[in-house]
């Protein structure tokens, strides 16, 4: 299995797809809930494995384009089919998941086996009928958009209208139709005249849910701009721009990485904005840009081991943050399989950990605790104890109930909360 | 996890030194760990991903680490004292910050100059190079003022870390005030453009050929303008040695 990239449920929550490193998409199907056993709540089983980017190489530049899918935003349900997006570096695909479970049988022309029968031997006209076949599901691409972006595409969004789409890469950012695939309008350009000059980059960027002129990104220096789209054909001017002061107590070589934005996410009410920052998640209202409503510390403890973290890379590590359906909980991860959950109205967390050896199916996660101090108590996990390598950046919510999937480099758990 | 011979605590653990050093012991001790910061950062903006695009974030956020850093060491006046012996031009500079780019691993850890001080003075950009001139400019005349200091940072280092030191930085230099677009392309046409053009490097151009940091030494061959003079008289062997291998190829 290969480290999964991307993790996302549709918008009913039947169906959790996942990316990879090597540009597979595995999508799973929650199992009808049955009277017969109700107490086996709806398991996701594998409903589709398509691959959906390969490796490319890119002869200018004499450089590889990974096949890694870097994000997957499924469209809201409109037929019986199912659709998302996918993208890697360069390219994002629509693809088609559909269900075939019925075969024409009894063609004029041509035999079972699909041979041509001979002409003469028909004698009789018939009219194919339809007949119930194994399930088949079957993924086909049918939209290629190509060739927009320069620089490394971050983030997907479907917008509100369901008609367009936007792709954000470092530099850019692109509004698409889903029917034309040749053409794109560039909507956010921050690259510099003179690329000497370049000091920030977009790091993320999504629609709001509901309004479908106005999106947000994210910046490598921290801030988020909310831009509307009827201003101006380019939204190079931002409607609003959040940005929190910074803490002169705080500060070192390492607070503008620390404050490099990896995640941004509009809440389900459209009211407020979630970013994920190296140490932190924030909560901001729309309504108020000069600092955010909510600050939750995810893993404060690295803050001393900040130069550390710089020196093996896990400093530019970028998290991913989510909200549950109803707003109230936020959640993110951390290293050595961590991920930690924040209740917004009760002002409780809890830190878990996705690990088979610590947790049986099944069983009710032990709440985790990371210990700073000296003394270590008997479940407690010294900080020069984690595991870096083992980090959890991909998480993602039902829309409507508490079930949560996280992705554990190549291992996906779905947890689900307990029912009584 | 830790490059072998860095510092291992780097800025971790600074709270111990603050509290019981007294006051000048501890500010070159700063001045190592900022060093040692700088030293990492330009390595790492080095170790790009050949095959694949670098990560243009985390390259720009390394970059402008290494520019906060840099602007520190300006107000400081460390780094005018670099460049107030920086004199004349000479290719010999360039042969002898060639050879920086050809020392081992082993010598780099040990808190010497890596070659990213060559290479990375190709794709820092212009721009930069005015604002440090002329940070520079006006750090000069006020030098008397600043001899403490350096003296003091001086004293701190070793003698042949100073002289590398002022080599790789008059590398820089020279190669932030002269350097053209044309040139630059001229002088490594044949060379794997990405470390030394900001914009290439950045939005991933290479060349067909690519290079491992030694073969730089064909660049070097010829003489650019506004080098520096080093007093570093241990250099010349290892001159006389360069020169050999440049004649040779």
């Amino acid at each position: 299995a290969d480290i999964i990239s991307t993790v996302e449920f549709n918008h009913t929550g039947e169906l959790l797809a996942t990316g990879d490193k090597g540009g597979r998409v595995v999508i799973f199907q929650r199992e009808q809930e049955s009277k017969n056993q109700p107490q086996r709540r709806g398991e996701y089983n594998v409903y589709s494995t398509f691959q959906s980017h390969e490796p490319e190489f890119d002869y200018l530049k004499s450089l590889e384009i990974e096949e890694k899918i870097n994000k997957i935003r499924w469209l809201p349900q409109q037929n019986a089919a199912y659709f998302l997006l996918s993208t890697n570096d360069k390219t994002v695909k629509l693809w088609k998941v559909s269900e075939r479970d019925k075969r024409p049988e009894g063609y004029n022309l041509k035999d079972e086996d699909g041979h041509l029968r001979d002409p003469s031997m028909i004698t009789v006209l018939r009219v194919p009928v339809l007949r119930p076949m194994d399930l088949m599901v079957e993924a086909t691409p049918r939209r290629v958009f190509a060739n927009a972006h320069t620089y490394h595409i971050n983030s997907i969004s479907v917008n509100s209208d369901y008609e367009t789409y936007m792709s954000a890469d470092d530099l850019r950012i692109n509004l698409w139709n889903f029917e034309i695939t040749n053409q794109s309008f560039n909507i956010v350009d921050i690259k510099p005249a003179n690329m000497e000059e370049l000091t920030e980059v977009i790091t993320a960027a999504e629609f709001h849910p509901h309004h479908c002129n106005t999106f947000v990104y994210s910046s490598s220096k921290g801030t988020i701009r909310l831009c509307d789209m009827r201003t101006a054909a380019l939204c190079d001017r931002h409607a609003k721009f959040f940005e929190e002061p910074e803490d002169p107590s705080n500060r070192s070589f390492f607070s503008e990485i620390i404050s490099s934005i990896s995640d941004v996410k509009f809440s389900h009410s459209g009211r407020y904005i979630m970013t994920r920052d190296y140490l932190t998640v924030k909560v901001w209202d729309l309504n108020m840009e000069n600092r955010p409503i909510e600050t939750y510390q995810v893993h404060d403890y690295l803050r001393s081991k900040l130069c550390s973290l710089y020196e093996n890379d896990c400093i530019f590590d970028k998290f991913e943050c989510v909200w549950n359906g109803s707003d109230s909980v936020i959640m993110t991860g951390s290293y050595n399989n961590f991920f930690r959950m924040f209740d917004r109205n009760t002002k409780r967390d809890v830190t878990l950990e996705a690990s088979r050896e610590n947790s049986k199916p099944r069983a009710i996660l032990k709440p985790r605790k990371v210990c700073v101090g000296g003394k270590r108590r008997k479940d407690e996990i010294s900080v020069d104890s984690l595991d870096f390598s083992k980090k959890i950046l991909h998480t993602a919510w039902h829309p409507s109930e508490n079930i949560i999937a996280v992705a554990a480099t190549n291992n996906l758990y779905i947890f689900q909360d307990k029912v009584n | 996890m830790f490059v072998r011979g860095l510092k291992r605590k780097c800025f971790d653990g600074e709270e111990d030194i603050e509290g019981t050093l007294a006051g000048i012991k501890a500010i070159p001790s700063y001045n190592l760990q900022r060093q040692s910061l700088l030293d990492m950062s330009l390595v790492k903006l080095q170790l790009c991903h050949m095959l694949v695009e670098p990560n243009l974030c985390r390259s720009v956020l390394i970059a402008n680490t290494v520019r906060q850093i840099q602007e520190e060491m300006t107000q400081d006046g460390t780094w005018q004292m670099i460049n107030t012996q920086s004199t004349g031009q000479a290719s010999l500079d360039r042969l002898v910050s060639t050879d920086i780019l050809c020392r081992s691993s082993r010598e780099q850890a040990e808190g010497k100059h890596v070659p990213g001080y060559s290479t990375f003075s190709k794709d820092f950009e212009g721009d930069q190079a005015q604002d440090s001139s002329e940070t520079m400019s006006t750090a000069s005349s006020m030098q008397p003022p600043r001899n403490l200091q350096s003296n003091v940072w001086e004293m701190e280092n070793p003698q042949e870390n100073k002289g590398n030191f002022q080599k790789s930085l008059d590398q820089i230099f020279e190669t932030l005030e002269n350097k053209s677009p044309n040139s630059v392309e001229d002088l490594f046409s044949e060379v794997d453009n990405s470390y030394y053009d900001l914009d290439t490097m950045l939005t991933g151009m290479m060349s067909n050929t690519k290079m491992g940091h030694c073969d730089g030494l064909e660049t070097f061959s010829s003489p650019t303008t506004a080098g520096s003079n080093s007093n570093c008289k241990s250099d010349l062997n290892e001159l006389d040695h360069i020169v050999e291998i440049l004649v040779e190829s």
